[in-house]
This record gives structure tokens, sequence and C-alpha cells, in this order.
């Protein structure tokens, strides 16, 4: 009794509490009322891109994460709110955009991927709106330096100034570029990629009008690599960059490490150390021989990635080892997002569209509509079902699975706000199926106490006994359950993985329910007088029931089934005591006293 | 109604009206195995299942229209044509609103033309019609996810089964449920003739769900039945099986319509209101799928088991003696076997 009022009021609590945390959400954060829905509902475009190497090899873990955050920015570039981004299977990124999407922002997101090295020629402040503090604006990229890791320069200080032998900066005029820079480019074009000759006024006054604004970025990453480049780094920097003169894939490695002075004590700095292959090292080492001692800005180097500076550190040395390292004012955190950067996008990827699907929104919202009128039709019918066979305690489904509803609505509601969980139509079938596995817990549980009725225990007693056999059950087969939802979620993909999660969700919330309010409320109704003398209406009624056993092993005669002939009741009272089991005897005994009905004839 | 309900309810608890259902196993067995020949038989005769755009891959068009306007499938079949003489569109309609297209994978410019043949046959405006291109890669990597998801969840599922029944016999024979629930429900969607999508996928993984989830519920009752304190010493163990399965018939019946109401309604509401779609693949899969499952765990699941385990040495000896005991009670008493309680499984 106490227990049972206990378990009520935890339940009022978990609710009152899930309701609170979504208000506080929706005022202080960006929680809403409802769970956000998922394209198939609310309509968009889903476009599922398998990521590969340029040279066809598949695409690793790491680097399809690294892939994943490239798309990432250059969807929300393109000013797409609310897209989903995700990793499907091996190598395939799934991106979500609500909404209809124009085929230039498609272009972009199919656009290969790769990392670059070109030469400084110039630095500004690129934000209009806010001049970043001093602090800022050196925090990463302008002051960070690159510095010879053994420091040992070999003394050929003689820079050539046409050190660039990389084939990239290696321009000939035969290349039509595509972009119209021709209106731009100097004449005749320049010798080296680190030429200040590279800065026509043209380019300069492009330059002085563009400012870091994420669109201005976004045509940047098409830049042909034998032109110079106008970009922008993520601290509000903007830079003249030359060609191409080293590509990304020379790099074999890129690690944070901790930084270490030339005693090797540690300075509690962080420093990126990229380790470089031959052809990475020679040229590398021609580059740093030219821009070692170069006058400010040209002695830095920027890494390019997607068309957006990743670094620009300068150089401090010569680095004939192919092992430069980037040291700079990094936290362990900003050193390893760099590091994964250079290593896991060097490698330049392709992505092609594996398909691409326009969700009509209207339709989404019709299957929506028509889903939830088919689970209420479904449910009334549950409804009148339960309560032509339970009679009263139909009452108690009916009020379990609506505590069960909302309960998963709030949880659906509060994960799509933490979680960014999506209900879908495959998660609305999910809820739906839910229904029954819900409403089965119930069954067994009401079915159970009426075998304890039947075995002549009294309705306290019936309770407990159907209850505590009931319990496993439900406990047994919603595990297969929820093990089946865990399993589907973790190796599943797509739709699967939405179903799923209502699957498992809504098991959870089955167990909780008939636990903290299902049983605790039967307990409470079973004190009522009306279930206590089991009257006919009550669904629990003994008599009808045809419960035999009354108390300590006094035996009544059994209500006689309709069609049951005389000779059957001998017999069933003898299956009744073979029947009774030890367990059985001790708990009927121990149940306290006896219901005292009398047995009456039923008409 | 109700009241004979209860009553068979009790009848069927106290054994005084028992279903034979492990003695008649033969008859079971034979239906399901004709079943299932029909299962794996029709869609083989029908030419395979098919499959959704999503596992063949194509080009899909949706045309959208306005209520009421005219949506005969004829005009998008004439459009598809005019540019693609030798396509044959599979044209369906969605929703009460909408057309979809589905074809081959097409080229851009082959897409512009039918977008525009589309927009002109039905009078409406071209950005009415949305176009979708579907890899066949994608379809292939849902498959594959799905079929390991599949393995590892029965794996898994066996073991926690074996673990908490403490035998693997009802591991076994849930299992042997399970496979013939897939079987047929995968041989009615090959022989309606429904397509493959991965909805239809999901509704698949629900079923094996479900009919595990039923079965334990069942067994369960029959571990109660036949855990050694539990036994009773006047039936065998196929007796006490059989009983147990009754004692549960009653919530086997309640849970499957209450699980099949509400499914029941969205497969009725997809398929005459909303046609093709999601909701329609799901609830096809699962309409079979639980209807099949109740069945299977009564009339597979629990006959398997009972046969597994009758020839163990220690339950042939006490099922011997129990028979024992009631051949000479019935020499003694007036034999009253009119109805008799659990055949004796063979």
């Amino acid at each position: 009794m106490r227990r049972a009022r206990r378990s009520l009021v935890f339940l009022l609590v978990i609710i009152v509490g899930l309701v609170g945390l979504i208000t506080l959400g929706v005022f202080r954060s960006d929680a809403t009322w409802t769970p956000k829905l998922a394209l198939d509902l609310q309509g968009g475009t889903q476009i599922l891109l398998a990521a590969e190497q340029t040279d066809g090899q598949a695409v690793g873990g790491e680097q399809l994460q690294q892939a994943v955050s490239i798309i990432r920015q250059r969807v929300d570039a393109a000013g797409v709110s609310e897209a989903e981004i995700t990793t499907q299977g091996s190598q395939n990124i799934s991106v979500s955009i609500p909404g209809k999407v124009d085929d230039a922002t498609l272009q972009r997101i199919e656009a290969s991927a790769k990392l670059d090295f070109r030469p400084v020629l110039a630095v500004d402040i690129g934000v209009t709106a806010e001049t970043p503090g001093e602090e800022e604006a050196t925090a990463e990229g302008a002051d960070a330096e690159a510095s010879a890791s053994d420091a040992e320069s070999t003394g050929d200080q003689a820079a050539e100034s046409d050190a660039s032998q990389d084939d990239a900066a290696e321009s000939t005029d035969d290349a039509e570029s595509t972009t119209d820079t021709s209106a731009v480019d100097p004449d005749p074009l320049p010798e080296g990629a680190g030429d200040l000759a590279w800065i026509t006024p043209e380019l300069q006054e492009q330059f002085d009008a563009f400012t870091c604004t994420s669109d201005s970025v976004l045509d940047t990453r098409d830049a042909p690599a034998d032109r110079p480049l106008i970009t922008c780094q993520d601290n509000g920097l903007k830079y003249i960059l030359g060609p191409v003169e080293l590509e990304g894939d020379v790099i074999t490695d890129a690690v944070a490490q901790a930084e270490t002075t030339q005693t090797g004590a540690t300075t509690g700095g962080w420093v990126v150390q990229i380790t470089m292959n031959n052809k990475g090292t020679e040229t590398f080492g021609k580059i740093s021989t030219r821009l070692y001692g170069a006058t400010e800005p040209q002695n830095q180097f920027a890494f390019v990635l997607d068309g957006s500076v990743l670094s620009a550190p300068t150089m401090q040395g010569q680095i004939l080892d192919g092992r430069p390292s980037i040291s700079g004012d990094f936290t362990q955190e900003s050193a390893k997002a760099l590091a994964d950067q250079l290593k896991f996008g060097a490698l330049p990827m392709d992505f092609t569209v594996q398909s691409q699907e326009d969700i009509s929104s209207t339709l989404g919202s019709n299957q929506l509509q028509a889903g939830l009128l088919a689970g209420l039709i479904g449910l009334v019918l549950v409804v009148i079902y339960s309560m032509f066979q339970y009679r009263a305690l139909g009452t108690l489904t009916i009020a379990s699975l609506a505590i069960a509803a909302i309960l998963t609505y709030l949880l659906l509601t509060f994960f799509s706000w933490r979680q960014g969980y999506r209900l879908s139509l495959a998660g609305v079938a999910g809820i739906i199926v839910a229904v029954g596995f819900t409403a089965d817990s119930f069954i067994v549980y009401f079915e159970r106490v009426r075998d304890a009725l039947r075995d002549g225990f009294s309705i306290d007693g019936a309770i407990e006994n159907g209850w505590k056999r009931a319990f496993r059950t439900i406990l047994a087969s919603d595990g297969v359950n929820f093990l089946a939802a865990v399993i589907l979620f973790i190796l599943a993909v797509g739709n699967v993985k939405g179903f799923a999660f209502t699957l498992g969700l809504t098991t959870l919330v089955d167990v909780l329910v008939v636990a903290l309010f299902t049983h605790p409320m039967m307990v409470l109704l079973g004190r009522t007088r009306f279930y206590r003398e089991g009257h006919p209406a009550s669904g629990l009624d003994p008599r009808r029931l045809g419960a035999i056993y009354r108390g300590r092993a006094q035996f009544r005669a059994p209500v006689i089934a309709s069609k049951g002939a005389g000779k059957k009741n001998a017999r069933s009272q003898r299956e009744a005591e073979r029947r009774q089991t030890i367990a059985e005897r001790k708990a009927a005994e121990s149940s306290g006293t006896p219901a005292t009905t009398t047995a009456g004839k039923e008409s | 109604m109700a009241r004979s309900f209860s009553e068979f309810g009790n009848a069927l608890y106290t054994g005084e009206k028992s279903i034979n259902f492990i003695g008649r196993r033969k008859t079971w067995y034979t239906i399901s195995a004709v079943l299932i020949l029909i299962a794996i038989l029709g869609p083989l005769l029908r030419g395979g299942f098919t499959f959704g755009i999503e596992f063949t891959g194509g080009s899909q068009f949706q045309v959208h229209l306005e209520q009421g306007q005219d949506r005969d499938p004829q005009i998008a079949e004439e459009a598809v044509r005019e540019v693609l003489p030798s396509s044959a569109p599979r044209v369906s309609q969605l929703g009460p609103t909408d057309i979809r297209v589905q074809t081959e994978a097409l080229k851009d410019a082959e897409n512009q033309e039918v977008t525009a043949a589309l927009a002109e046959g039905y009078g409406v405006e071209e950005a009415d019609v949305t176009y979708s291109f579907i890899g066949p890669a994608w379809g292939q990597d849902i498959t594959r996810q799905a079929i390991i998801a599949l393995i590892v969840f029965i794996v898994f599922a066996t073991l926690v089964m074996a673990l908490y029944f403490r035998t693997w016999k009802m591991s076994m024979a849930a299992m042997v449920a399970l496979f013939h629930d897939l079987i047929i429900t995968a041989g009615i969607y090959g022989i309606s003739g429904f397509e493959i999508t991965p909805a239809a996928m999901i509704g698949f993984l629900t079923i094996l769900g479900y009919s595990l989830y039923d079965t334990v519920v069942v067994f369960d009752k029959i571990r109660e039945n036949t855990s050694p304190g539990e036994m009773s010493d006047r039936r065998t163990f196929a007796e006490s099986v059989n009983l147990g399965v009754n004692q549960t018939l009653v919530r086997s019946i309640n849970t499957s319509v209450v699980a099949l109401l509400p499914v029941g309604s969205i497969l009725f509401i997809g398929a005459f209101v909303l046609g093709a779609g999601t909701l329609r693949d799901i609830s096809l899969a699962l309409f079979i799928g639980i209807f099949v499952g109740a069945y299977s765990t009564i009339f597979i699941a629990a006959p398997v088991y009972a046969q597994l385990r009758q020839d163990e040495p220690s339950i042939k000896d006490r099922d011997a003696k129990v028979l024992r005991a009631r051949a000479k009670e019935s020499a003694d008493s007036d034999a009253d076997t009119a109805e008799s309680e659990a055949a004796t499984a063979r």
C-alpha cells in the first residue's frame, strides 16, 4: 500500500521532471514542445554521398569523419540551417537538408576536397563588422611558427628565386581556367608562386573589397591551382595566396605533441608535428629556404583545405628533413584538431552522389496525419476490446496506455532537443507497434492476477502473486525486445535506426509504466470495495473466474461452467488440489484473511 | 460472449478444457510445411521478389497535383515514352494528390525533358515535379547492414534466452518458430507482389522481435509449469507443456487482437487512402508477422520444445511413472475418460 503510493509519486516526479526540463529548454535554449520531424515528414532533400579517395582507394573511419566535417562546413557555409549530416556504413555520408536545395549548393557539396600549400602574398583583417581583438587575430594562425624540429640549417641560404619546381606552380598559358581570372592576371605570368607580381591592381582591389563571410569563402575552393587565391581563415584574417606550390598528399602523418625545448623539457604548449614523404621533403625544403627570412608576410605559408586557410605559420628556419612542426598558441584540443585536418585532409577525396531524393512535405504530412489517425482508430479499438474483455479493469489499461503515451511523447521531445533525434515515418510505425507490446504487458499481468484468483487467492494475494509472476515474464520478453532495438540501433543505417530508437524507447517506457503505474494502481484499486468484493463488472469477479480454493485449504464446489457436467466437478476439484503447489499454498496461507465471498450460483 | 470467454479461460486454466497442441503436432507441422513450401515456390513462380527502386537504383519523379485534378497514370506513361520510347516506367498513385513515376537511371538532360513532359501532361508547374536519383549501392548498403544486425541479434537472443530459461532447447524451439515466421512473411510478400522497400525491411526486423517476444511470454509459463518444484506427478512432460500453452491461450488471443488492431487500421488506411508508402509497407509486414508470430508460438515453438526434451532420460522416467500411475488409477476408477486430457505425446 505504502509502496504503491511511493511508486506513483516517483512516476509523477519523473513526468514533472521531464516537463520541467523541457520548459526550461524552451525558455533558455532552443527546445520545442514537439519532437523535430525527419525529412520524410517535413520535406526536403536527402543526398547520399560516397566518399572515395581520388586514387580510388576506400576511405578509412577517421578520414570519413574528416569528410563529414568538410561537408558540414560546406553546408553551413551555404547558409542551410538544420541540416543533418551523418555517416552511413563505411564510406557513405548522408546529408539531409530541409526544404529545396539549389543546384549551386549541390555542386558545392559534391566538389572534391583537397589540401594544398600556398605561399602567403598579403594579409589583412577580413572582418568588417567587428575587428577582432589583438589576441584573437594572432591566436593561432598569424603568429604560428613553423620551426625545424632539429633546427639544423644546412646553411644553403642562397634562396633560389625560382625555387618552386612544383608542377602546379609551373603555370602554362594553355590552361584555360574555368573562372574568368584573366582580367586580374598579370601579364606575363610571374615565374614563382611567391612572386608579388601576382598582385595586380585589380586583384588588390578585389582583395580590399573582400570580406570574410561564409558566402565569399564558398567560391574559393574551385580556384584554379595555378592562380592566386583570396580567402580567409576562421580567425577573421583574409589572405592573398600564391598558386599551389605543394599538394597535401605529401603529408604522411600529422600528430599533436607536447612542445619541448632543445633540451627535451616540456614547455606546456602543444605543437603539430608533420611528416612528409620524399617528394614533399624535397619541395618543402626549397620552399622553406626561400621563405625563411623573407619579409612579412611573405615568409608565411598557408595550408589550405577545401578553400579556406587552416593555418598560415611563419617559416622559422630551413626545413630539409620533411618534418616541419607548427607551434603557436595551441591547446591540446586545437593542436589535435589541426593535426587531424592535415592528416586526414591530406588525401584528396572525391564525393559521388549515390542517391538524391526530393521529398515533398505535403506527402509527408499526409502520411503523418494518416498514421496518427490510424493509430488513434487502433487505440479506440483497443479501448473497446479491453473494456469488453476486462470490464472496469479496462479503464486501467486505458489509463496506463495514456501514461505511456505521455511519457513517450515527453521523452521523444526531450531527445529531439538534446540528442537531435528526429521523428520519421518509420518511428511513427514503431510507436504504433508499441501499442501492442505495451498492452500485452497489462494483459499478461491481468491474466496472471486472474489465474491467481482462480487458484483461490483473495484479491490482495492474487494481485501480489500475479504481479510477481507477470513482472518476471514482462522483464524477460521486453528484454528480448530491447535487445533487438539496441542491436538494430547500433548496426543498422538510415531509416531503420530511427525505428529502432522508438522501439527501444517504448519498451523502456512500457516497463516503467507497468511497474510504476499499472501495478500500484491495481493495488490501490484492490482496496476498494468494488474490486475487493469482486463486483461482476470489475473484471476480477472470483465467482466468474471459477475460483475454487478459499484460504486455508478449504475447497468449495466450483461454479459449473455453462456446459459443465456434474462429473467434471469432482475432477476439477482434484485438479485444483493437484495444481496447488507448495509455493502457492504457502503464499495463500500467508496472504492474510481469505475473502469471505460466499459461493453463489450464477444464473 | 465476454462471460463465456472468461469461462473458456477458466476451463483452459484448470485443464478441464484442453486443446491438444502438443499431441497433434504432426498436423501443425504439416500445415506449416505446406505454407513454407508455398512461401518458397510462390515467389519463384511469379519470377522472384519485386524490389523497390532503393535496391535496383533508378530515377524517380513525383508529381504533386491539386486535390481533384486528373490523376490518370496513363498520362505519366505517355509523357515518359515521349522522351524515352523504350522505357517501361512504373507509375503509382501516392497519397491523395501525388503521382510517382519510376524509371531506369536517367541522364541529366533526360531528367529535364521528362520533368517538362510530366508537368505539361498533368498541367502543373515544373516546380511541382520533384526528381530523385537513387544509386543501387544504397539499398545494398542497407541490406548488408540489416543482415549483419539480424545475425548478431539471433546469436545474442539465443544466448540470452538459453541463459534465462536455463535450457538451450527453448532457444532452439524459439528460433525454429522465428525462421518459420520470416519465411512465411517473405513468401506472402513475394506472392502479393508488394515491393520490397527499406520500409518493408523494417517490418521484417520487427517481426523477428515480435516473434521472439511472443514466444518468450508463453515459454515463461511453460518454464513455470515444468520447473522441478512445480511439476505435477499426474502429468507427463508434454502434458505440462500443453497446459502452459492452454493457460496462456487467452492472453495470446487478447494480445494478438490488441496488437493487430492498430496495425490493421494503418494497413487499411495505408492501402486504401494513402497508396504506396512507408506506412503501408511496414504495416503489411507487421500484420502478417504478428499473426504468424502468434500462430507459430503455439503451434510450432511449443511442440518443438516438447519434442526436443521428451527423450531426455530423466523426463522419460518421470513420464513412464506418471503413465503407470494413471493406468492403475483408471483401472480403479470409473474410467471417465470421455474428454481426455492431453494425450500422451509420443
